[in-house]
């Protein structure tokens, strides 16, 4: 569980120069203020390949890309595409945005709603003599797999779609670096995992550093590459999304990767030999089979239980493999979207989170008794 | 009916619109645009014509058109005539009058356009210059048609501004609205409300259009 916590790796901060520097790797070492609420302050370096951001609204992701497309100017620091010097505090350069050969997809995709397919990706390839033009925007609408799409507008073609144009139309300048602010939020799992799929048959053949944000957990852990926690501005982890997300050490980090039940806890019993601990929450009778770390008995820590690794009986379960189970009193069910989060009083309030159709077959209510189960595995133990 | 007003009519308010056009587009772009602090003041100069009584403004062109003002003395000296009560001197009169009936729905559709769009552009690579001619006119169509027909109907509406400025030369500075006036003090009723009737039915129509287009383009095409 090696999680890197940069606490100290700010703009201002001597970070020792990194080894083994890919030649198109991004480098982004800035101090962003927004009112006096807000200050963004990161040094980050980003190889070819993916980076993911992670981080809630307001951390700052859309920011960073902000500065790095030129579309926000930082106060300090220095930002850099391999040999290509974008920004520079000190040296005073500020590269205008149409020179920084930065491909940028938006949140709403911004596809120019009066040209077709073809002449939206065709856009930044005015200055090539029109052969070259046509040439290269066959090949990366065919490896995106949109030739047909060619012709139509983007009002008449799809969410996915749409979202290929967007990216065809990005890279077919040979950017430096590839931005992605949330494009594929809209999207369905499998129509997302194959345009991303696409996207890295793309980048095996250009190597370019793609800095993908988002908010979602899930999208993380699909992904599966490097990430980097963002929180306040803040870089506050980067390892792989096991390491930073999965074991959480840090309580902001738990919060942020969403993980609605945080609970003081102390060790009660440590099983070497079956790999797990017995933690008892603070002020309940409620007792917990949990993953092995290092603590004795009497330690204090914290146990983090994501709602949806929650399962909710209605009856005393039996013969089941799951290691605890605590019974509780449903206090309180709140319909969100197409899911429902029940509050259980376990001594201790749980929130579970259910579908509409369990709601409804088991008719839960507030006042019925009911079950917790939750896997061993799914208690993340955090430092206190 | 008296066609010769009529032309004119046409034949100024038609100058006008396309001299807006042109001049109107860069304008609006900088009201739209700019950051510069005091640009409120060049808005309110912009949409003073609204609010100010044709009178008052057709006086004042009438001054600076005259001798008295340097442009009214250059002009004088290249042509030898004042501009004064010439169909120039109305087109001159009639662009300030119709000034904001261009700038205004050109500006609001220039600054309706999503700014994602502009930074889309910019970041692949397209200047400022470029971006607006590539993305920012073409996504603005109905403002400029708009700003456009506004300012066509509000020239042939004219009357105040041209009565200073113009007078009342048949041929030259003469305007429906003004033989109107003249039929009318006339006692000629039957031709005033043929010229009445004309400029009521091209308001309605161009304002028709207006209203059409901006609901959806193309709305008020009976064939798509």
């Amino acid at each position: 569980m090696a999680v890197e916590i940069n606490r100290e790796r700010t703009a201002d901060a001597e970070s020792p120069p990194l080894a083994h520097q890919a030649e198109n790797a991004a480098s982004v070492r800035i101090r962003k203020s927004l009112g006096v609420q807000f200050q963004l302050d990161v040094a980050m370096e980003a190889q070819p390949g993916i980076t993911i951001l992670f981080g809630a609204s307001g951390a700052g992701k859309s920011t960073l890309l902000n500065c790095v497309a030129g579309l926000t100017t930082p106060e300090l620091g220095r930002i850099t595409l391999g040999q290509k010097i974008l920004f520079d505090a000190e040296k005073n350069i500020n590269t205008p945005i149409h020179n920084r050969q930065v491909g940028y997809v938006f949140q709403t995709l911004a596809l120019f709603p009066h040209l077709t397919a073809e002449q939206n990706v065709q856009y930044g390839l005015s200055f090539h003599p029109k052969t070259e033009r046509a040439q290269r925007c066959r090949e990366v609408l065919e490896s995106f797999h949109i030739a047909h799409l060619a012709t139509r507008k983007p009002h008449e073609i799809s969410g996915g779609e749409r979202q290929r144009v967007a990216l065809a139309r990005s890279l077919v300048t040979d950017p430096l670096i590839l931005l992605l602010d949330e494009p594929l939020a809209a999207l369905d799992a499998s129509t997302k995992s194959r345009i991303i799929d696409d996207l890295r048959a793309w980048n095996e053949q250009h190597g370019i550093p793609i800095l993908y944000v988002t908010h979602s957990r899930e999208e993380v852990f699909a992904l599966g590459e490097r990430v980097l926690v963002l929180d306040r501005g803040r870089i506050l982890a980067d390892g792989t999304p096991h390491q930073v997300i999965r074991a959480p050490r840090q309580e902001t980090l738990a919060n942020l990767a969403g993980f609605e039940n945080v609970f003081d806890a102390h060790v009660t019993a440590v099983h070497e030999d079956r790999g797990t601990l017995t933690c008892r929450l603070e002020n309940s009778l409620v007792e917990l089979e949990t993953p092995l770390v290092q603590a004795e008995v009497g330690s204090a820590l914290r146990v983090a239980i994501s709602a949806g690794d929650i399962l909710l009986a209605a009856a005393p379960p039996q013969g089941l493999s799951a290691r605890n189970i605590v019974p509780g009193r449903i206090m309180l069910l709140e319909q969100r979207d197409v899911i429902v989060m029940a509050r259980i009083d376990c001594g201790v309030e749980m929130q579970v989170q259910l579908t509409l159709a369990a709601r409804d077959s088991l008719h839960l209510r507030p006042g019925k008794d009911v079950w917790l189960i939750v896997k061993t595995h799914s208690c993340h133990l955090l430092d206190r | 009916m008296d066609w010769q007003a009529f032309w004119l009519t046409i034949r100024l308010a038609s100058l006008v619109a396309a001299i807006l056009l042109v001049l109107g587009i860069p304008v609006a772009y900088w009201i739209t645009f700019s950051k510069w602090r005091w640009k409120f003041l060049a808005e309110a100069l912009v949409a003073l014509p609204v609010v100010m009584p044709p009178t008052v403004l057709g006086f004042y062109v009438l001054l600076a058109l005259g001798p008295r003002t340097p442009l009214g003395r250059l002009w004088m000296v290249m042509t030898g005539h004042t501009l004064a009560f010439t169909f120039t001197g109305l087109v001159i009169g009639s662009v300030l009058y119709s000034f904001p009936f261009a700038v205004q729905p050109f500006a609001a559709s220039f600054g309706a356009v999503d700014p994602a769009f502009l930074h889309a552009s910019a970041t692949l690579g397209v200047s400022k210059l470029r971006t607006f001619a590539r993305v920012i006119l073409p996504l603005s169509v109905s403002g400029l048609v708009t700003g456009v027909a506004l300012s066509f109907a509000h020239t042939m509406g004219e009357f105040g501004v041209v009565l200073m400025v113009g007078g009342n030369i048949p041929g030259v500075t003469r305007t429906m609205s003004i033989a109107i006036y003249d039929q009318v003090q006339a006692a000629d009723y039957a031709a005033a409300s043929h010229l009445a009737l004309v400029l009521l039915a091209i308001a309605f129509t161009i304002l028709s259009l207006v209203y059409g287009l901006n609901r959806r383009i193309w709305a008020i095409w009976p064939w798509k």
